[in-house]
């Protein structure tokens, strides 16, 4: 394959980034959160237990390659952010994890893709996607109360009404764990709609927890939301990963670096680095690494 | 022009009094038409109010109507009242399954793409079908012997093939395209992450499309509905050719709801022409009477699915 044009760029120091510069006018911006904040989470010593892990991974639309053999792997008790320009295979990267990519008629995929040893194509889709949830850019709660949105993914395939109360103090987990339960205990048939922004994400986490997943795939969760919510979610996701592992796609740079222990930087649908977030932010091995999160291109 | 153009337009003020010339005038046209519809509407219904209810009464809303030379002798339109209602509801019934079942599969699963094309097609030709060329394939139709259940049968086996089974079932073919139509376009503008949404909690389609994607799209499928439902109460060609448009609501059968809709009947529509100047019935008072009744019954129907969508939705 060509090595991909990449744009030059002049770096005025050594580019030993302590941390990523980020158009303000990206995500809205971090005006509180200055170039060196510091990070929010404690520094981890030892990996967790892998779960996941993708092995050659290739995906295909119509022939065209998005993902380009990327072999990954996804521990519990850790966040691995994937970075990298728009249109670099890092959401369909995270869409084949549990096979959202196959709703693409055109999508082909090649390489293996494992859930604790086992091949997620040898299980059922359904119970895959239950122990693999997915939040996404956009918060889509369904147009119901609060309750009914986080008991949705409870309830059996069509089944209307399991008795309530049965499902009530599942729910109620689920939102406090995603840290909504205070702002919404009053009144859990409230439309789940007339939200704001920030609540609509978080009950999408919530909705993504109820059924007690395993690894939880964040795809640029706080893109739509405002600096407040997405400081709020930030927290949500550094406490999640003591309980599952947790891989979000984000365009934020200040964001991967705050939130993540694993980074993995993907370019033209190649991984071309990954490695502790401290090294790939702080002395990143690849040139087009360190062109990208000096601010360089994408 | 071009100049002027920009040193016309430079500021751009709300009043519209900085607008170029063409501008003002297509606002200007856009006004004129809007106005007109309004009026064209407005003067139709005041015309209803003031002819109808110079004649209407609650006795001919309630009297069965009755042949008659004398106007003063004719009765009521009870049985064309009552007609109007059944075959609105039967039609809508049959229609709203095959409509909003059509509207999912071609939205939600669409494959194989040659099929998906050909119902769309399909319903297409449907629609641009006039009304008295499906009345008259349906006589054709419901005169088999086979669907002779739905019918009255004549001595020596002749199937009438006129009831308010087979115009409720042409019927329904009027309200299907309006149906389908909205109920597709409701369910194409929710955004494909809601559907993904569903899925990746690990729920099948089906479960998407009865959990989410219908109640979403309840709005839409409401609007075809009462536009079905109006097209079907408006429709004369199925009533004279398919129903009969007896004066009278004529069973067949001992059976109360079943002989009913096996038999033959009027509707507001054929009253109406049956007794305008050009009918032979020669009642223009009544014809007007019913003409307006027939309208009031069309806004119920809207304002009624209006107010049960609303109540609905307001949960959501």
């Amino acid at each position: 394959m060509v090595p991909p044009p990449i744009r030059r760029i002049e770096l005025e120091a050594e580019p030993t980034v302590v941390a990523p510069s980020t158009p303000e006018t990206r995500n809205g911006g971090h005006s509180s959160v200055g170039l060196a904040a510091p990070r929010r989470r404690p520094q981890r010593a030892a990996a967790g237990i892998e779960r996941m892990r993708t092995d050659e991974l290739s995906v295909a639309y119509g022939g065209k390659p998005a993902v380009i053999e990327v072999t990954l792997p996804v521990r519990k008790g850790e966040v691995l952010a994937l970075i990298g320009p728009s249109g670099c295979g890092k959401t369909t990267l995270l869409r084949s994890l549990n096979r959202l990519t196959e709703l693409t008629a055109t999508a082909s995929m090649t390489g293996s893709i494992t859930l604790d040893g086992e091949d997620i194509h040898a299980q059922e889709v359904t119970s895959l996607r239950r122990r693999v949830s997915m939040v996404f850019q956009q918060p889509n709660p369904f147009p119901m109360s609060v309750f009914d949105n986080v008991a949705y993914a409870l309830r059996e395939q069509g089944n209307r009404h399991p008795r309530r109360e049965e499902l009530r103090p599942q729910v109620e987990e689920a939102l406090q764990r995603a840290g909504l339960w205070e702002e919404v205990a009053d009144d859990l048939s409230h439309p789940a709609l007339r939200l704001s922004g920030g609540q609509q994400q978080r009950l999408c986490i919530a909705r993504a927890l109820a059924v007690r997943p395993e690894v939880l795939l964040l795809d640029e969760p706080c893109s739509a939301l405002d600096p407040r919510s997405t400081q709020t979610i930030e927290e949500l996701i550094i406490k999640l990963r003591d309980e599952l592992a947790v891989v979000i796609v984000t365009h934020n740079l200040q964001q991967a670096y705050r939130i993540a222990d694993f980074v993995g930087f993907m370019y033209l649908g190649e991984l071309v680095e990954y490695g502790q977030a401290d090294e790939v932010f702080g002395a990143p091995r690849a040139k087009r690494t360190k062109d990208y999160i000096s601010g360089g291109f994408g | 022009m071009e100049a002027a153009t920009v040193t016309r337009a430079a500021p751009a003020p709300a009043t519209g009094s900085g607008w170029r010339r063409i501008d003002r005038i297509f606002v200007g046209l856009c006004w004129a038409s809007g106005i007109t519809l309004c009026l064209i509407a407005g003067s139709l219904v005041l015309f209803m109010l003031f002819k109808g209810l110079q004649y209407v009464s609650l006795d001919l809303l309630t009297t069965h109507p009755v042949a008659d030379l004398d106007q003063s002798k004719t009765g009521g339109f009870l049985d064309p009242l009552i007609g109007t209602v059944i075959l609105a509801v039967l039609g809508t019934l049959i229609a709203l399954p095959l409509g909003v079942g059509a509207a999912v599969w071609l939205t939600e699963y669409g494959r194989p793409s040659w099929l998906a094309r050909s119902v769309e097609s399909g319903i297409e030709m449907v629609a641009g079908t006039p009304s008295i060329v499906l009345a008259i394939f349906g006589l054709l139709l419901f005169s088999q012997q086979f669907l002779s259940f739905l019918s009255f049968t004549a001595e020596g086996n002749a199937v009438f093939g006129r009831s308010f089974f087979a115009a409720g079932a042409m019927m329904s073919l009027i309200a299907l395209p309006l149906i389908f139509g909205a109920t597709r376009s409701a369910l194409q503008a929710i955004p494909g992450h809601v559907r993904e949404a569903s899925y990746a909690l690990g729920k099948t389609k089906a479960a998407t499309i009865r959990r989410v994607l219908l109640p979403m799209s309840r709005e839409g499928v409401a609007t075809g509905t009462a536009l079905g439902m109006g097209r079907i109460a408006g429709d004369t060609a199925i009533v004279v050719i398919l129903l009969g448009a007896t004066l009278r609501l004529q069973g067949v059968g001992d059976a109360p709801v079943i002989g009913t809709l096996r038999g033959t009947g009027s509707t507001l529509t054929s009253y109406v022409y049956n007794n305008s100047p050009a009918g032979e019935g020669n009642a223009p008072d009544k014809a007007y009477a019913a003409a307006f009744v027939l309208l009031m019954v069309v806004i119920a129907l809207n304002f009624g699915i209006d107010l049960i969508t609303s109540r609905r939705a307001r949960h959501s």
